[in-house]
């Protein structure tokens, strides 16, 4: 068995040793990655830079815990920019595990916003994050196309009450809020066709002025709903979050995870070349033969 | 740190090691955080559809009427239609009576039929056709200082045309059409394999997380006065590595062998 035969028939378990090794030394390894600014990323934080106080959006928190690596930070950093500069946000979730992201997010940010902090050069002091009145939590619906079609009415049509059980009337930020038309914008993060829905059905049928931040799976096939203008911004997978934690001066754990990526994918560019070479070597070696 | 957050932070790095153990081979502690994973997310679900989704959309609509009348004499009784046919669904589980869930089944799918089909159409086909051509037609792309967009929108345009006449089989791909398969061909590829990069991507995001909460955990773990507890997870988490070890020293003993698949 000559080195090709080697390479072709090498465990797959040794190629998972070598990522786990490789992460790790990385991680434990303190240095930095230059994060590149793309241009649909840039669009996003660029029209959440222009809202004023006292602006509202929906913020659609679609993703369960398995996608929370790549979108949490994502959440984190716009939610908190928007609780800075006192941005009224609508939390809803159309997805059955999402409602315990939201209330994680909600936490951790109201703890982080009592702390003064500068970011982008741009001092805030700190203040309490008090519910109704800078935010509100809808909860979770089954059927995402009808709760978006619903929303798009009247939020009080799927949602009679937030997530704690208040009456939506009696919630002071919802007080003549009716439907999108008082959201200067809807930014959905997303793991699944729940993206394509709000494409679909929120852009389609109310024409909000949308923006996704989804996994890395679905990035490649939402760029063709940036070309069409169908949403005005996308964040696609970790370094998504990355570039958005960087815009908005507030490094987390996407920039912090961006230099494993690096070395990550070059072990694997590695393993694909490899494997090439062993297999153009030994279907040479057959056909000679 | 409280001793909450110490517990749940160890029991989430152990079963992270649980589950990452199936890399090697199927194993019992990944059946274990397999099933607790399934189980969990089964009975959350199910307490998150009574309390968030039959109680404010359902019975606190029919609370001015009685229970025992079966809310019929609720001031909102229509709202019995939908649960009534939510209860026809149930039928499923009775061969004999299976054919009464076929009612809501039709219902359900004939509005969203309805709903999905037009908006679809509009929102997928229509204005992605119209997203392709407009960059060629918008002759400004191509005479402006910057002419990459007007490049662009021609290998979109052809490229488009190209990767559908790939599925085109009323034609025999021979001559110039083999041509315009072959670009097809090469424009799917290029679409698969920014698929394919950004999954790669996608995958290493989530390891990557996984490490940062062991490493949460190790500083967590690490710092002094946990006591019992630490003591215990620190046993859980040496059966768990002399396994690991074990099953190490085996592999090394079956070198040689063809490996299990």
């Amino acid at each position: 068995m000559n080195i090709f035969d080697r390479m072709m028939s090498l465990d797959r378990r040794w190629v998972f040793l070598s990522l786990a090794i490789v992460c790790v030394v990385t991680y434990l390894w303190d240095f930095s990655v230059p994060i590149t600014i793309s241009n649909e990323v840039k669009s996003i934080y660029d029209r959440f830079d222009s809202l004023q106080e006292g602006d509202m959006i929906y913020m659609s928190v679609d993703y369960d815990p398995n996608a929370l690596a790549e979108l949490h930070p994502t959440t984190y950093a716009l939610a908190e920019m928007c609780f800075r500069k006192k941005v009224k946000i609508i939390f809803g979730t159309l997805s059955n595990l999402g409602q315990g992201m939201v209330d994680q997010v909600i936490r951790d940010i109201a703890d982080s916003v009592s702390h003064d902090a500068t970011y982008n050069g741009v001092f805030y002091k700190g203040r309490e994050i008090v519910n109704g009145v800078d935010y509100v939590f809808l909860g979770y619906k089954p059927y995402p196309a009808m709760v978006i079609q619903a929303m798009g009415l009247d939020f009080r049509v799927p949602f009679p009450t937030d997530f704690y059980g208040t009456i939506l009337d009696s919630i002071p930020i919802m007080k003549g809020t009716k439907n999108f038309d008082q959201c200067k914008m809807v930014i959905d993060m997303a793991a699944g066709n729940v993206a394509e829905m709000w494409i679909t059905y929120g852009h389609g049928n109310y024409g909000v002025p949308l923006a996704l931040a989804v996994t890395g799976v679905m990035g490649a096939d939402m760029y063709p709903y940036l070309g069409s203008g169908q949403i005005f911004g996308l964040a696609a997978g970790l370094l998504g979050s990355a570039q958005i934690e960087k815009l908005c001066n507030n490094p987390g754990r996407a920039m912090d995870g961006m230099r494993i990526q690096l070395f990550a994918h070059i072990l694997i560019i590695f393993f694909i070349v490899m494997g090439n070479v062993g297999f153009l070597a030994t279907r040479n070696r057959n056909k000679m033969r | 740190m409280e001793w909450s957050t110490f517990l749940w932070t160890t029991l989430g790095a152990f079963l992270t090691l649980c589950t990452f153990s199936f890399l090697y081979k199927d194993n019992p502690f990944y059946k274990f955080a397999e099933h607790l994973v399934v189980g969990v997310s089964a009975g959350y679900f199910a307490l998150v559809l009574w309390h968030q989704i039959l109680i404010p959309n359902l019975f606190e609509r029919l609370n001015d009427g009685d229970w025992y009348l079966l809310w019929i004499n609720s001031s909102r009784f229509w709202y019995l239609i939908p649960a009534a046919l939510g209860v026809m669904m149930w039928t499923r589980f009775s061969r004999k009576r299976s054919w009464i869930s076929r009612w809501p089944i039709a219902l359900y799918m004939g509005i969203a039929a309805g709903m999905a089909v037009p908006r679809e159409m509009q929102a997928r086909v229509i204005e992605q056709l119209w997203s392709a051509m407009r960059g060629i037609i918008n002759w400004g792309n191509f005479f402006s200082l910057d002419a990459t967009a007007g490049i662009a929108s021609v290998i979109i345009f052809l490229g488009t045309l190209a990767a559908l006449f790939y599925f085109f089989f009323s034609k025999e791909h021979t001559g110039p059409f083999k041509i315009v398969s072959n670009f097809g061909i090469w424009i799917l590829m290029i679409g698969f394999g920014a698929s394919f990069g950004y999954t790669v991507m996608g995958r290493i995001s989530l390891f990557v997380q996984r490490i940062q909460v062991l490493n949460d955990w190790t500083i967590i773990a690490w710092e002094p006065g946990k006591g019992g507890f630490k003591l215990f997870w620190f046993l859980v988490f040496g059966v768990f590595i002399i396994w690991a070890v074990f099953e190490i020293v085996s592999f090394f003993n079956r070198r040689g062998k063809v490996p299990e698949a």
